[in-house]
């Protein structure tokens, strides 16, 4: 919506990246293009293994695209840094520190000589706040559920105050309760901080309750954006209200249509067949050996 | 391992008291009954052995040594406090006469007690195995950090991991001989050269294993340590070691096994003054005790090994945070 009348935040022009694999280069991206403009929040969604992640990675400076780069407020992103937080789909958290300690480490490296150690500790805390974590700021990763530790993820992504948060599929290993939990929580941070987001999902309600844009993918090899739709609801959104909203479902028809009729797997049906294939084929030889 | 419930949540409440003797008796039992079946086979064959040095000692006999060995012991443990006694006597004696005199305490120099040797022993394995730690550990990261180098190191340490302790002792000797002047004979040189076979034949489990707990440090991890921009320094100190202390452990733990199991051996062609000289001394001595003697301190060797494995696990269980790492 803003990014016809203001300078776009985050530009990616012309990104494409090969893989060096045993059978030879693997063309993963070919020419991405997107821009996204300050405090929006935009969702990578297509099917597995099109890309969505390599995109993610390529942003956060943990690729190189082959060719094609991308500006963060008018610098060339070529390395990871904290103004790119990245939330991953495991936490990762490191598993020998507190749900504080993790944060805090976070936070000693960004702030290291703007902060006191008071107004960090204020900070940590405040953020473990902010993901309601306040009950178990002690715990190690292996005392607290999935759902809290992506939330500790998130936390310690916020602490580092960054100019694009990067999650990818934050929500995707939880159940669907503590997921719809995760959102919600996910968008009354956002009314307030108005961080710029790029997330990758799996699940198009997900997408079309949290996002401003979707940016749909299409199949790899040389996966590029297929479509991108706006999603012009109004926030705050309620899940309940929205069920039986028909633009809101007519948003989330156009994404299905996308990912199941427009880039439907057929790829999945080849290799299922091919794999029968295989093993009759590796069958045969046997039987004529006993024979 | 099975673990538990509180007895307020569980449902088989009735049945905890029986479950729980019942697993108690098989816990103390069954140990029993092993040990009991081993002394046993132990007595009935040794009656049938003969060597030069009389019958091959049972149990019997060896419970017999135990209690000579302690009581030599208690007795040089006696003739010791008698002889600092009469140093003392002699002193104060000759301070009356002479009140200015310095009074010069000599040393009690007697024959080494068997708990002597064990101690002398312990201490040889933990200087071995420190000296082992302090180089495996940062040879281990600085190899699980870099492809090349590990590359590079590789054959190295698969061509000297499976050499005996033997095969290095005579060029230890030489070698200590020739660079350890013991003038201030603060460190006998057998003792030296014990410690030094003893690293070099237990340095290898911790460099591999550290190794290659820094190489399977999780790349989410790896990739946090990117995010945050952390220089070299922190990421081994933040991300890698820590990754890696369960298996650094895991190596430390094989790494003392087998310090203590090399350790006899050089001490008995080092003659450092151990239970591995001890056995030596027994063997040359030839006595009819002697088997019996030896076979004391085969069983202690035995005890004292299960202890300080023992020993690693508790202290892995305490600093390592993966404790599904350890198994037993
Ligand atoms: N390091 C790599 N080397 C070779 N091929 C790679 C590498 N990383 C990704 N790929 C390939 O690039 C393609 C895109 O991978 P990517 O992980 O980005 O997919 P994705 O959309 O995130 O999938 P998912 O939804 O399952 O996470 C896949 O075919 C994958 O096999
Ligand atoms: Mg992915």
């Amino acid at each position: 919506m803003t990014e016809h009348f203001s300078r776009p935040l985050l530009e990616l022009s012309q990104v494409s990246i090969e893989f060096k694999t045993p059978k030879g280069l693997f063309k993963a991206l070919d020419n991405v293009n997107l821009k996204i403009a300050d405090g929006e929040f935009v969702s990578l969604i297509g099917h597995s293994g099109c890309g969505k992640s390599t995109v993610l990675n390529i942003v956060a400076g943990l690729l190189k695209a082959t060719s094609g780069g991308v500006v963060l407020d008018g610098r060339e992103v070529n390395e990871p840094g904290p103004e790119r937080a990245v939330v991953f789909q495991n936490h990762s958290l490191l598993p020998w520190l507190t749900a504080y300690e993790n944060v805090e480490l976070a936070v000693k490296r960004v702030f290291k000589g703007k902060k006191t150690k008071a107004e960090m500790h204020e900070w940590i805390e405040h953020n473990l706040k902010l993901v309601h974590m306040e009950h178990a700021l002690h715990k190690r990763p292996d005392e607290i559920s999935g759902g809290m530790k992506q939330r500790v993820g998130i936390a310690r992504a916020l602490a580092m105050q960054p100019q694009v948060l990067l999650m990818d599929e934050p929500f995707g290993a939880l159940d669907a309760l503590t997921r719809a939990h995760l959102q919600d929580s996910l968008m009354e941070i956002q009314r307030t901080l108005k961080n710029t987001v790029i997330m990758i999902t799996h699940d198009v309600d997900e997408a079309v309750l949290l996002s401003d844009r979707i940016v749909m993918m299409t199949n790899g090899p040389s996966a590029t954006i297929g479509e991108i739709l706006k999603i012009d609801l109004q926030r705050p959104r309620s899940r309940l209200e929205l069920a039986d909203d028909t633009h809101y479902n007519h948003l989330r028809h156009e994404v299905l249509a996308f990912l199941y009729e427009k880039q439907r797997k057929v790829e999945d049906f080849a290799q299922h067949a091919k794999k029968k294939n295989d093993t009759n084929a590796e069958t045969q030889p046997r039987l004529k050996v006993v024979s | 391992m099975t673990t538990a419930l509180p007895t307020r949540l569980n449902p088989f409440r009735e049945f905890d008291a029986r479950v729980w003797s019942l697993a108690i008796l098989k816990g103390v039992a069954l140990p029993v009954v092993g040990i009991g079946m081993f002394l046993l086979i132990w007595h009935l064959v040794s009656g049938s052995i003969q060597t030069s040095l009389g019958q091959f000692p049972g149990p019997v006999q060896v419970q017999e040594q135990v209690k000579n060995l302690y009581v030599e012991f208690l007795e040089e443990k006696q003739r010791e406090v008698e002889f600092y006694e009469r140093q003392q006597k002699r002193i104060d004696a000759r301070l009356k006469v002479e009140p200015d005199f310095k009074a010069e305490i000599r040393p009690y120099t007697g024959k080494p007690t068997f708990v002597q040797q064990i101690f002398t022993s312990l201490v040889t394995v933990f200087s071995g195995f420190f000296l082992a730690a302090l180089v495996a550990i940062p040879l281990g990261i600085a190899i699980g950090l870099s492809a090349s180098l590990y590359t590079a190191v590789n054959p190295v340490i698969q061509l000297f991991k499976p050499v005996s302790p033997l095969a290095w002792l005579p060029l230890v000797t030489m070698v200590v001989s020739a660079l350890y002047t013991t003038a201030d004979g603060s460190l006998p040189k057998s003792f030296v050269t014990s410690a030094i076979t003893v690293m070099l034949c237990c340095i290898w489990p911790t460099v591999i294993n550290t190794a290659v707990g820094v190489t399977s440090v999780s790349k989410d991890l790896l990739n946090v340590s990117c995010v945050l921009r952390l220089n070299w320094i922190e990421h081994i100190q933040k991300i890698v070691l820590p990754s890696a202390v369960p298996m650094i452990f895991t190596g430390l733990r094989l790494s003392l096994s087998t310090a203590w199991m090399v350790l006899i051996a050089a001490e008995m062609l080092a003659q450092n003054p151990g239970l591995g000289k001890f056995v030596w001394d027994e063997f040359q001595n030839g006595s009819s005790n002697s088997l019996g003697r030896i076979m004391v301190a085969v069983l202690t060797i035995g005890l004292i090994g299960f202890l300080l494995d023992r020993s690693m696990l508790w202290l892995q269980r305490r600093v390592s945070w993966d404790k599904n790492a350890i198994t037993r």
